[in-house]
């Protein structure tokens, strides 16, 4: 059976009809991005850094081997080991081996995009390794089984009730108090045990250094810290395009990431992991999953400069009125959008086009990446691959006929028979019949401006000439 | 009135949603347009730009439009819309035909109808033009982020706005500041029937903003945007009336 596309603007449209999820969700977002742009403006030099750190991004890109291969050796000497996984299910393989060979029935880990990519948790679980995961964003989407729907603020479509109910439901709180203070009281007293407990810790990562063969990771919550260092076993998984040429490059990225994501100057914790503790092993995972394919795309592959801040989503008026979960993706907002059809060009192929292409997730970005000329792009390379509804294919080749026959188009607008016995107009019109369920249709006029024009311009020239 | 004296030979294009639904806007461009002593002409023979057809990816239907567009157009200095995103297409996207000459002179040479006579005509009067009302200016994203008219907010980069500047120079006329002004409106071409939960949502958000900042009309140089806000206006009973920029340049009162 053929995959189904993400229905986006269902989605949207069931998120929208609650209002106060959409509008916390809209203005929170919003918020962000206005604590973004003040940032932006303590820092004259913020285009040139966004200038250097996408040439920083795309040399690497560019040399990308070589860098790896850098990396590789450097973190072995500091005694790191290193494994390379060429997809989602190696990865879940190689981590899986890890933990059977230590034993490990509880794994503490903190967010990391890439083990969402590879479903890691639905791997282990059923091999008896209970993950938890210690970001209480992610902690709260864990135990409500959905993806996060945000890459930084994973659970931002969720208003404080609901993580009361859910607490509640988990951790048996009192499902009616909804403070803030004693939800997160709750996560700590939940999570602490489990983290002392573990017997194995993972974590993404930010940034890998190539000359150091070292990787940093930036949290706010300081719980990829204690992952990482409690259990005494440490695996970070890291997809192959993190990675920056030398130490002086992080500086870079390390001004733009927390400013960019949440309008902050750095995150609260800012690790740098240079090598296992004593008596302690440490493991990275370098994942490809579709990245050196991307790599090979000449319009997309300056995707993979993204940094994950997540500033393009909070910008995102898509983004903000239809909610993460609507794109039916590991990475939902415009980065989403431009990454999701190349894991799944059918599955995904809705997604450029939950975007009015207003242009201002390039605007915001770290990085520059072109994201709203990249959804243009995909655009056309979705229609070229028969990925568009036939109905919308029909109409814009029948739209398209009818542009280029100036008369057949003029008998159209006047609604004569010449143009209904040419044109399926039903079609036409039950493709535009959306427009009128929120809105009201433009007001009829009695006359076009090419019949306007016709009276007052034409007929007066032509009598000034017989004069 | 002009500030150069250049004196051009224009063709005027009238995207199809005005020349249907809003013939007002085609109008005031018009007579605007020859009031500031240009020979204006309107080629009887053009229907659209080709933009709804690429903009939704099908890049090949949007062919005959093109070469249909290059035939009515080639034969002018200038090309002028009072449209944002049709004169962003033509200028940045018109691909689907082969890049000859003439299609190259007439890519270079459209203009949305603000830059030109902000840019090309360095406009510095409309003497006949008085607005004594509150408006709240839409930068539709064509003229925002793709010819850059105003200066974008995401980018922290010193105020500009050639709407604003000519519209300053309309008597009795004051702005109102919305919270969000350089906000999506929704609109999207066929993004407006396609994800049309979306749409209408970021539509009314907008024409609230609007209102809320005691706008009593929204100006535009993109007639689409306002087609869309004055729909979810209406529906949604937020009373604000909708005008073109050209019309209050042209001297409408209201």
């Amino acid at each position: 059976m053929k995959v189904k596309p993400v229905n986006h603007a269902r989605a949207a449209e069931a998120f929208i009809k609650d209002t106060p999820h959409l509008t916390f969700h809209d203005e929170r977002l919003w918020d962000l991005r206005q604590k973004r742009d003040q940032q932006m403006h303590e820092l004259p030099e913020w285009q040139e850094l966004r200038t250097l750190a996408s040439q920083i991004k795309e040399h690497t890109l560019a040399n990308l081997p070589e860098y790896l291969e850098q990396f590789e050796a450097n973190a072995k000497k500091n005694g790191i080991h290193v494994h390379w996984a060429a997809d989602g299910a190696e990865h879940n393989r190689i981590v899986g081996e890890i933990l059977e060979k230590h034993g490990v029935k509880s794994l503490i880990k903190s967010k990391s995009m890439v083990t969402e990519e590879c479903n890691m948790r639905e791997y282990l679980e059923p091999r008896g390794v209970v993950v938890t995961e210690t970001d209480l964003g992610e902690r709260i989407q864990q135990l409500d089984n959905q993806m996060p729907s945000h890459i930084v603020v994973p659970a931002v479509h969720k208003l404080t009730p609901d993580v009361a109910k859910l607490f509640a439901e988990h951790y048996h709180t009192d499902p009616n108090d909804d403070d803030p203070q004693s939800l997160a009281w709750s996560q700590r007293l939940a999570a602490r045990p489990v983290i002392l407990a573990a017997d194995a810790g993972m974590t993404g990562g930010n940034f890998l250094v190539a000359e150091t063969g070292t990787f940093v990771v930036c949290t706010n919550e300081g719980n990829a810290d204690l992952s990482a260092t409690v259990p005494g076993l440490h695996i970070a998984t890291l997809g192959i395009e993190r990675l920056v040429p030398r130490m002086a490059d992080l500086g870079v990225f390390v001004r733009m990431l927390s400013r960019s994501a949440l309008g902050s100057p750095i995150t609260q914790y800012t690790t740098h992991f240079r090598g296992p503790q004593d008596g302690s092993e440490m493991h990275v995972v370098l994942v490809d999953n579709g990245r050196s394919h991307r790599l090979g795309m000449e319009d997309f592959w300056t995707s993979l400069k993204c940094i994950r801040c997540g500033a393009c989503m909070n910008t995102c008026p898509v983004y903000r009125r239809s909610g993460g979960l609507s794109y039916g993706a590991v990475y939902s907002g415009p980065i989403g959008a431009i990454i999701d059809p190349t894991f799944n060009e059918r599955k995904y192929s809705t997604l450029p086009f939950a975007s009015t292409m207003n242009g201002s997730c390039s605007n915001v970005c770290p990085v520059r990446i072109n994201i709203h000329e990249q959804l243009y792009k995909w655009r056309r390379v979705l229609a070229e691959h028969h990925e568009l509804p036939f109905v919308k294919r029909e109409v814009m080749h029948m739209a398209g006929r009818l542009m280029g026959q100036p008369k057949l188009y003029r008998a159209a607008i006047s609604g004569t028979e010449t143009a209904l016995g040419v044109l399926p107009r039903f079609a036409l019109y039950n493709w535009l019949n959306p427009w009128g369920k929120n809105r009201e249709l433009p007001h009829p006029v009695k006359q076009t401006f090419h019949s306007w024009y016709k009276q007052n311009r034409l007929k007066t020239k032509k009598k000034g000439e017989d004069a | 009135m002009s500030g150069t004296g250049v004196r051009m030979k224009i063709g005027l294009f009238v995207p199809c949603y005005i020349d249907a639904f809003y013939p007002k806007t085609g109008i005031a461009t018009l007579e605007l347009l020859e009031k500031l002593g240009q020979d204006v002409e309107y080629p009887l023979d053009q229907t659209c730009c080709g933009q709804p057809m690429a903009n939704s990816g099908c890049n090949k239907d949007a062919a005959a439009a093109e070469a249909l567009f290059v035939k009515n157009f080639a034969r002018y200095d200038a090309i002028v819309m009072p449209s944002g995103s049709c004169a962003h297409h033509v200028k940045d996207n018109f691909d689907a035909i082969p890049q000859t000459d003439e299609v190259r002179h007439v890519r270079k040479n459209t203009y949305e109808l603000v830059e030109f006579l902000h840019d090309v005509l360095k406009v510095d009067a409309f003497p006949w033009a008085e607005f004594p009302h509150k408006v709240g200016l839409h930068n539709s994203c064509g003229t925002l982020r793709a010819l850059r008219t105003a200066s974008m907010s995401e980018l922290g980069e010193p105020f500009f706005s050639k709407p604003m500047d000519l519209l300053s120079k309309v008597r009795g006329i004051s702005f109102a500041t919305p919270r969000r002004p350089d906000e999506c409106c929704g609109f999207g071409g066929t993004f407006s029937v396609t994800e049309e939960a979306v749409s209408a949502r970021m539509g009314v958000d907008k024409v609230r903003d609007h209102h809320e900042a005691g706008a009593e009309y929204i100006v535009s140089a993109d007639t689409s945007c306002m087609m869309h806000q004055q729909g979810c206006a209406e529906r949604a009973g937020v009373p604000i009336r909708f005008i073109h920029i050209a019309e209050i340049l042209n001297g409408a009162r209201a």
